[in-house]
């Protein structure tokens, strides 16, 4: 089996390497009509056409994506047959591995990672070219782009870090190292395919970004076609960094879930620019403003994605994420600088073609608050990155690194966070091309009022935003103030749809339920995207809850009691166990409520992962929208051998996962297409409505 | 009755004082050491905030721990407890820089940067509002106008 993958890795490249070169010559032969030395070689040479070489070309890339896929099928093959004769199963997998978790030693390591890259880069790529005939040339320009990318990620799971290397000497050992232990969570064999499929999605709108400005395509047909692609990355993204942040929680066990690690934040870098990204493609679908931009936001996205990539592998930055440094930076390096080498170029040929259609007519509009809100995130992105590397910046100019960590993201970060709060609020209420001072009275006074209300309505329940100006704590402040900017974005949102709900409810006589339903449908995009901010708003307000944790630790004999908020823990007992896998040392605690009754059992506990002998929490969490009773089980007494039980109460957090599922509903709703106007006035006809209320039933809300 | 309640109150009530400001001081200092405690690093490798290190067996934390917990119960300031610290574990054992020489730069180019991108946006926009001369016609194909005009239709933003 590893000749099997090992070959099938061979012939994956050479296949993305003929789809690379014969895609590049039949593009520049039909687009110039030039015959280039390659020219001459393949299509003189083998007497075919430019078009029958460019379906060649097409023919090879789905092609390679069958030849990764055998090589992924055989690493996993070898998992699942414990091929202890393949170096890297060694060292991920053994014999008492549960089975689920085989799936994840394909992404436990540095090869096996770079081979999913690979594999579901062929994927997109495979997709991609099956759809060609949405626009045969220029899927041709994005095939050929991609098939540079599929390129270079081949040649590094053939060469520096094929995952199919045989153990040293030919020795086969009898059992494998094991998988880290912090991997054998059943989050763990989602979320890093979920984040991969996220950073290799971006190739895509970048392939065909880049190939419609080769080709100086015209309009916004590549947005248009490239919208959903985008969408989906956006949501993949957005998918595996919460799954990363509810596995650090689950398994982590210090009672946060998100670190400012560089590994995460290198995840959080891309989905930013990406946000801005969808924004502002809407400022070109609607005004053709904004070009520019937005090819360079696309850009800039899949090169941090890459960026996010190499911060990982070399080295360069500390990171409990980070795989072992390798000579592969390198490698990401000079990809990185041919990349940005070729947009710059090639922007810098095809720049005029990107000039703007329209300029924008008021500062207080849609457009206006589309440039603010893209200024914010690059703002956040580029505080990140600049977090992220200056412990580098600082060992070149002072001699020594310094630490960048929490308390500088979260005085440096959260009035960021904060400002795009207000910004997403504000966005949605003033309209395209100018608001009237009217509109603004209209839009604005429920939600202001709201904000205020909640604002003045949080200080008698212990929130004290002054302690900002008295001890220099911030987090009751800025809790404040995202609480109070919730309640205004939320208002606004709900006015939207509640407006658009009545005019329906007004034409159809159905209930408002199910009105906002065909308001939905009949505008997927405008109110999709409303839910996802209604989700986003969420995750903020369980972020803010942040500033009210409260945590004990204390050793715990039978029957002993710990008091934390309302909450009292009984320790009921404590004691061993076994498997093949593990031994665990767990304790059983009873959870009582204020009035004294018993509302839940926890059992946090410590395992010994015996294969790769590595200790590993358990965490016990009793979740509630208030808060969540979070426990670990952090060690044992020397002296007693008693549990040490760790307590965390942390509110509000349940709203993030909440606010994460919203997301994805509203995501999921703006990639369905809009039912059409005049079909939905069909179906909720009621009997005594004549055809003109239809017509107007068919364009209320729009 | 009433007499020994009144006396009951007056023996109570300067225990209770004393029994909330030890509590008080003790709430303090837990305070104090959770808010030194997240400014400093773990000093094992693990690049994790001291008081959120989760690493089993590590070699380090119960020692910084207790140092943390002996300096604040002694009464040293933050900055005299970090500089302890720095001298012992290394500048990275900060989990922030400090407002020192080049470090000082870390805490103002990103806020600098959004204060300056704030400024330029408004006048940029401002400016392309201002301007009253029209636009060079772009010529669009038949096919990308009637994609944008449909994608207007749809997608009413």
């Amino acid at each position: 089996m590893p000749t099997f993958g090992s070959w099938s890795l061979k012939i994956a490249l050479v296949l993305s390497a003929y789809n690379l070169l014969a895609g590049a010559v039949a593009l520049r032969m039909l687009a110039t009509g030039k015959r280039g030395f390659l020219y001459r070689i393949l299509v003189d040479g083998l007497h075919m056409s430019p078009e029958r070489l460019a379906e060649s070309a097409r023919r090879a890339g789905i092609a390679s994506f069958i030849a990764t896929s055998c090589a992924a099928f055989a690493l996993v093959w070898a998992a699942f047959t414990n091929d202890f004769s393949v170096a890297y199963i060694v060292q991920h997998s053994n014999r008492a591995l549960d089975i689920k978790y085989k799936f994840a030693a394909l992404w436990s390591g540095q090869e096996g990672s770079l081979l999913l890259w690979a594999w579901l880069l062929t994927g997109y790529g495979f997709v991609l070219r099956l759809r060609h005939k949405v626009d045969v040339t220029l899927s041709a320009y994005a095939s050929t782009i991609l098939a540079g990318i599929q390129v270079f990620f081949l040649m590094l799971v053939n060469f520096p870090a094929t995952p199919f290397s045989l153990v040293p000497g030919g020795v086969i050992p009898a059992d494998g190292n094991g998988l880290n232990p912090l991997l054998q969570y059943p989050e763990m064999v989602i979320h890093p395919p979920m984040l991969y499929l996220g950073y290799v999605g971006f190739a895509v709108p970048f392939a065909f970004a880049l190939g419609a400005l080769m080709m100086r395509y015209p309009g916004e047909k590549w947005i248009h076609i490239t919208r959903r692609w985008t969408m989906v990355t956006w949501l993949f993204l957005t998918v595996g960094i919460f799954l990363g942040m509810h596995w650090a929680y689950n398994v982590l066990g210090w009672g946060g879930y998100w670190g400012w690690d560089p590994v995460e934040n290198a995840s959080l870098m891309p989905w930013l620019t990406g946000t801005a990204f969808l924004h502002s493609v809407m400022m070109q679908e609607k005004r053709g403003m904004m070009k520019s931009w937005n090819v360079w936001l696309i850009f800039s996205t899949f090169l941090l994605a890459i960026l996010g990539t190499l911060l990982t592998r070399s080295g360069l930055v500390s990171s409990v994420h980070a795989f072992a440094q390798s000579p592969i930076g390198t490698w990401f390096w000079i990809f990185l600088v041919l990349v940005l080498a070729v947009c710059t170029f090639t922007y810098i040929l095809n720049r005029d073609h990107l000039r703007t259609e329209h300029r924008l007519e008021s500062l207080v509009s849609r457009e206006s608050s589309f440039a603010f809100n893209n200024l914010i995130l690059l703002a956040a992105c580029f505080t990140i990155l600049w977090g992220t590397l200056f412990p580098v910046m600082s060992e070149y100019v002072q001699g020594y690194r310094v630490t960048v960590s929490a308390p500088w993201y979260n005085r440096i970060g959260v009035p960021v966070g904060v400002l795009l709060l207000f910004i997403t609020g504000l966005g949605p209420l003033l309209a395209w091309r100018s608001t009237s001072m009217r509109s603004i009275r209209k839009n604005f006074i429920i939600p202001s009022a709201a904000a205020l209300l909640v604002a003045i309505g949080l200080l008698p329940f212990g929130v004290k935003p002054w302690t900002i100006f008295t001890t220099g704590e911030q987090g009751n402040f800025y809790a404040w103030v995202t609480f109070s900017l919730s309640a205004f974005v939320i208002t606004a949102i709900f006015a939207e749809f509640f407006r658009g709900a009545l005019v329906i409810q007004r034409h159809t006589g159905q209930n408002l339920l199910l009105s906002v339903i065909q308001l939905t449908r009949r505008n997927t995009r405008r109110y999709g995207g409303y839910l996802v901010h209604f989700g986003v708003v969420l995750i903020f307000i369980g972020f803010s809850g942040q500033a009210f944790n409260q945590s004990k630790e204390m050793t715990m004999n039978f029957k002993q009691n710990m008091y934390i908020g309302p909450y009292r823990i009984e320790c009921e007992d404590f004691s061993q166990d076994s498997n093949g896998n593990y031994d665990t040392t767990f304790a059983m605690l009873n959870v009582y409520n204020s009035s004294g009754k018993k509302i839940t059992s926890l059992a946090p506990e410590l395992r010994f992962y015996t294969a790769s002998q590595q200790p590993q929490t358990m965490v016990a969490n009793y979740s509630t929208p208030a808060w969540d009773l979070y426990v670990i089980f952090a060690g044992s007494d020397p002296g007693t051998n008693q549990p040490v039980i760790k307590a965390f109460l942390n509110p509000l957090v349940m709203w993030i996962w909440i606010g994460v599922l919203i997301t994805i509903l509203g995501t999921g709703i703006a990639l369905v297409p809009n039912l059409s106007a005049a079909l939905a006035s069909q179906r909720n006809r009621v009997p005594a409505m004549l055809p003109d209320d239809i017509v107007a039933a068919g364009k209320a809300g729009d | 009755m009433n007499r020994i309640s009144k006396l009951t109150r007056f023996a109570v009530a300067p225990l209770l004082i004393v029994a909330g400001l030890v509590t008080l001081g003790a709430a303090d200092t837990e305070a104090r050491f959770q808010s030194v405690g997240h400014k400093l690093m773990c000093a094992c490798g693990c690049s994790q905030v001291l008081l959120a290190c989760d690493h089993l067996g590590c070699p380090n934390l119960a020692q910084e721990t207790d140092e943390l917990r002996t300096a604040v119960a002694r009464g040293d300031n933050d900055t005299a407890i970090l500089t302890q610290f720095q001298a012992q574990y290394g500048p990275t054992v900060l989990a922030a820089p400090w407002l020192t020489k080049f470090n000082i730069v870390a805490w103002i180019v990103p806020p600098a940067l959004l204060f300056f991108g704030l400024v330029g946006t408004f006048f940029l926009v401002r400016k392309w509002r201002l301007r009253t001369v029209d636009l060079p016609d772009i010529p669009q194909d038949t096919q990308s106008v009637a994609i944008r005009e449909r994608i207007r239709r749809d997608t009413e933003l």
